[in-house]
């Protein structure tokens, strides 16, 4: 082997290590944060002497292990990727919502008593109208705190919270009074729906439609944000509002159609869940999704398409929580626990993005040398 | 009939600004220390929960409720820090920090706090005011807690010490013009992290009067979001610590109304008096924020308000 061929391994195997560098550059922090947090689960339980590893294999069994595992999996993400959305449409213009759990609410509430006030309807009408009138209703409530931003500059983190205990305080009042079927008497719940009015399950599956509408939603939302003009217009605003404004755009109109996009999918979210899973509103329908939602949100970067990922190992994760309290008789907080840490561990390993963005260059160099670059090494 | 019973709704509420407020009290200092150094901590709520939970074991297991008091503080402190370390790095949302905090704090109270939602802790002991009256409303709403009359001197002390010692004025600096204390040579992310870590402590004193004095026990449902409306209420006290003490009393007194009228007999509508203080929240927001310039008097570094 001569020198020269040494040295044309040496630059092979430099290519190789930057081109895979810049391919896992993106994913790299969001693989750290899974194994840190993975790593101080572990840890948590080993302290406290449960078993981490058996507790580790559960959570894996109870949500990809069976049929049954996948499909309780699937049940728990079809809300999580619509209410998933209502973090990332907003935070799409620059704003932090962390109400979805209202709009879900509001939206459940509203498709549920919607048929007590129409006619009798062809189900081709009624669930459209259904789902229409739960996006509305969460599109307001969350519009409502995008403008309040933009008009009044009241902090959108927080009105959108307290917007979400007021809707929740509404839903309970109207669940448990006026709107209150007389013949529910331990589970306060409104009129249950007809068996018409009612989402089949997909074929063969206990996973029901809102699955498939929640992934359509996220790609929809995808091409929305990348490739239409208003998606770009959103970028720039959420980027620098004093650079949009200078150029033209309507920040304000921007940010609050961003808000009510992203309420109108947790509303429908909402939809789904009285629709295809309870029959009626009650409280079982406030099962924390919209809280969910902002972590699946965060874990996906805001993407909507890796929304659809994060949302099935977020609702794995949920769905594996039973499983963990029957066999190991831990906490049914335990997946809270893990939740958390993951949600720290993905905001603490952002902080190395700004170094990778640095190797990343250095690395595309040495996976596309210039000419003269290649020339240099192999001759020396 | 009708007079008794405003009297004893007024009296309720009187009560009620006092019991219901002093959580809302200690939070919003913690909050007030944390924001005056040029960071916000949306985890306080977690950190809430958790500092309920710890109070509630110590207290639990040591006899000593005091004991639990600042067992709670010191986990709320460890918190605090963490929230105050991690956002020191390059890159990190302090308000994104926060929402994962909340989640973290309140997984982390649920977990280990379960072995503690049945059995009875030591409770901290109230200071009785009012043996002078016969009435046993008055009597009953003068019953004030140490810690409140705690949280009423400190608010004092935070006043002072934040306008008037060199350690305050330093991290008003901080808080308002990182980069001219950079200049005169201060350590922008260690007096962060001691004020974050600082309010954490103040924060979790607030739950553990939750868990060890009013509503008293340990539970799940304990927190009814204090920790975050606290951000809300030191923007209505315009970062003020003894204005504070009066925010906290009017969140107290809202938050009292939903009890105080089904004390005189109005039930109708529970749930919708229950949620008085966010509405009360959002609308004193909505009254003090202005949209075109950042409000008087706020912490120039403040990501909040921008």
């Amino acid at each position: 082997m001569t020198t020269s061929d040494r040295a044309n391994d040496r630059v092979f195997i430099l290519q190789l290590k930057a081109h895979l560098g810049v391919a896992l550059a993106p994913v790299l922090p969001t693989l750290c944060a899974l194994s840190g947090a993975l790593l101080l689960f572990v840890l948590f339980l080993l302290v406290q002497g449960k078993p981490a590893t058996e507790a580790c294999l559960l959570i894996f069994q109870g949500a990809f292990g069976s049929m049954f595992a996948w499909q309780n999996t699937l049940q728990r993400a079809a809300p999580l990727l619509l209410t998933a959305l209502c973090v990332a449409l907003p935070a799409r213009v620059g704003l932090i919502v962390i109400g979805g759990e209202g709009a879900l609410a509001m939206g459940g509430l509203f498709a549920a008593v919607l048929p007590s006030f129409l006619p009798v309807l062809s189900p081709w009408i009624m669930l459209p109208a259904m789902a229409i009138a739960a996006m509305i209703a969460g599109g307001l409530w969350i519009a409502l705190c995008g403008a309040l931003r933009q008009w009044r500059g009241v902090n959108e983190t927080i009105s959108s919270l307290l917007l979400s205990y007021i809707a929740v305080a509404l839903f309970k009042h109207l669940v448990e009074g006026p709107l209150r079927d007389p013949a529910s008497l331990n589970k306060p719940s409104t009129v249950p729906l007809p068996d018409a009015y009612l989402i089949n399950p997909l074929p063969g599956l206990d996973v029901h439609w809102g699955l498939v509408w929640g992934a359509l939603a996220c790609v929809a939302a995808w091409i929305f944000l990348r490739h239409s003009v208003t998606g770009f217009a959103m970028a720039i605003a959420g980027g620098n509002g004093r650079t949009a404004r200078l150029v033209g755009l309507p920040v304000n109109r921007l940010v609050v159609i961003a808000c009510a996009m992203g309420g109108a999918a947790a509303g429908l979210a909402g939809m789904f869940e009285v629709t295809a899973v309870h029959g009626s509103a009650n409280s079982a329908l406030l099962a924390g999704y919209g809280f969910s939602g902002i972590l699946v949100a965060f874990a996906a970067r805001q993407n909507p398409l890796a929304i659809i990922v994060c949302a099935v190992v977020i609702g794995g994760v949920e769905a594996s929580g039973s499983l963990l309290q029957r066999r190991l008789d831990l906490p049914d907080a335990t997946t809270l626990v893990l939740q958390g840490l993951l949600f720290c561990n993905l905001l603490a390993w952002e902080a190395i993005t700004g170094r990778l963005g640095a190797l990343k260059m250095r690395w595309q160099q040495q996976a596309h040398p210039l000419p003269a670059t290649v020339a240099e090494t192999s001759h020396g | 009939m009708v007079d008794f019973d405003f009297t004893t709704l007024l009296l309720a509420l009187f009560a009620g600004a006092i019991r219901v407020g002093t959580p809302f009290l200690f939070v919003s200092l913690g909050e007030c220390l944390t924001e005056k150094g040029g960071r916000v901590n949306l985890g306080l709520e977690g950190i809430l929960v958790c500092g309920a939970m710890t109070g509630y074991a110590v207290s639990f297991f040591s006899g000593s409720a005091w004991l639990g008091v600042l067992a709670a503080g010191l986990s709320g402190m460890l918190l605090g820090a963490l929230h105050g370390l991690v956002c020191s790095l390059p890159r990190v949302n302090d308000i994104a920090f926060g929402i994962a905090l909340m989640l973290l704090g309140t997984g982390l109270a649920f977990f280990l706090g379960k072995p503690f939602i049945q059995p009875q802790a030591t409770m901290l002991p109230s200071i009785d005011l009012g043996s002078w009256s016969s009435n046993p409303h008055l009597h009953h709403a003068l019953e004030i807690n140490a810690l409140f009359l705690i949280g009423v001197l400190l608010a004092a002390a935070l006043q002072w010490g934040l306008s008037s010692t060199s350690w305050g004025l330093a991290l008003r600096l901080v808080g308002d013009h990182a980069e001219t204390a950079r200049a005169l040579g201060y350590r922008i992310n260690l007096t962060r992290v001691v004020a974050t870590a600082c309010g954490g402590f103040l924060a979790a004193v607030g739950g553990a009067y939750l868990s060890l004095y009013y509503p008293g026990s340990w539970n799940e449902g304990l927190s009814s979001g204090q920790g975050l409306m606290a951000v809300a209420l030191v923007i209505f006290a315009r970062w003020q610590p003894l204005r504070c003490l009066l925010a906290a009393l009017l969140f107290g007194a809202a938050g009292a109304l939903g009890p105080a009228l089904q004390a005189v007999g109005v039930t109708s509508g529970y749930y919708l008096f229950n949620a008085a203080p966010y509405a009360l929240t959002l609308l004193i927001m909505i009254i003090t924020c202005r949209p075109d310039r950042t409000l008087s008097s706020a912490p120039g570094e403040l990501s909040l308000t921008r």
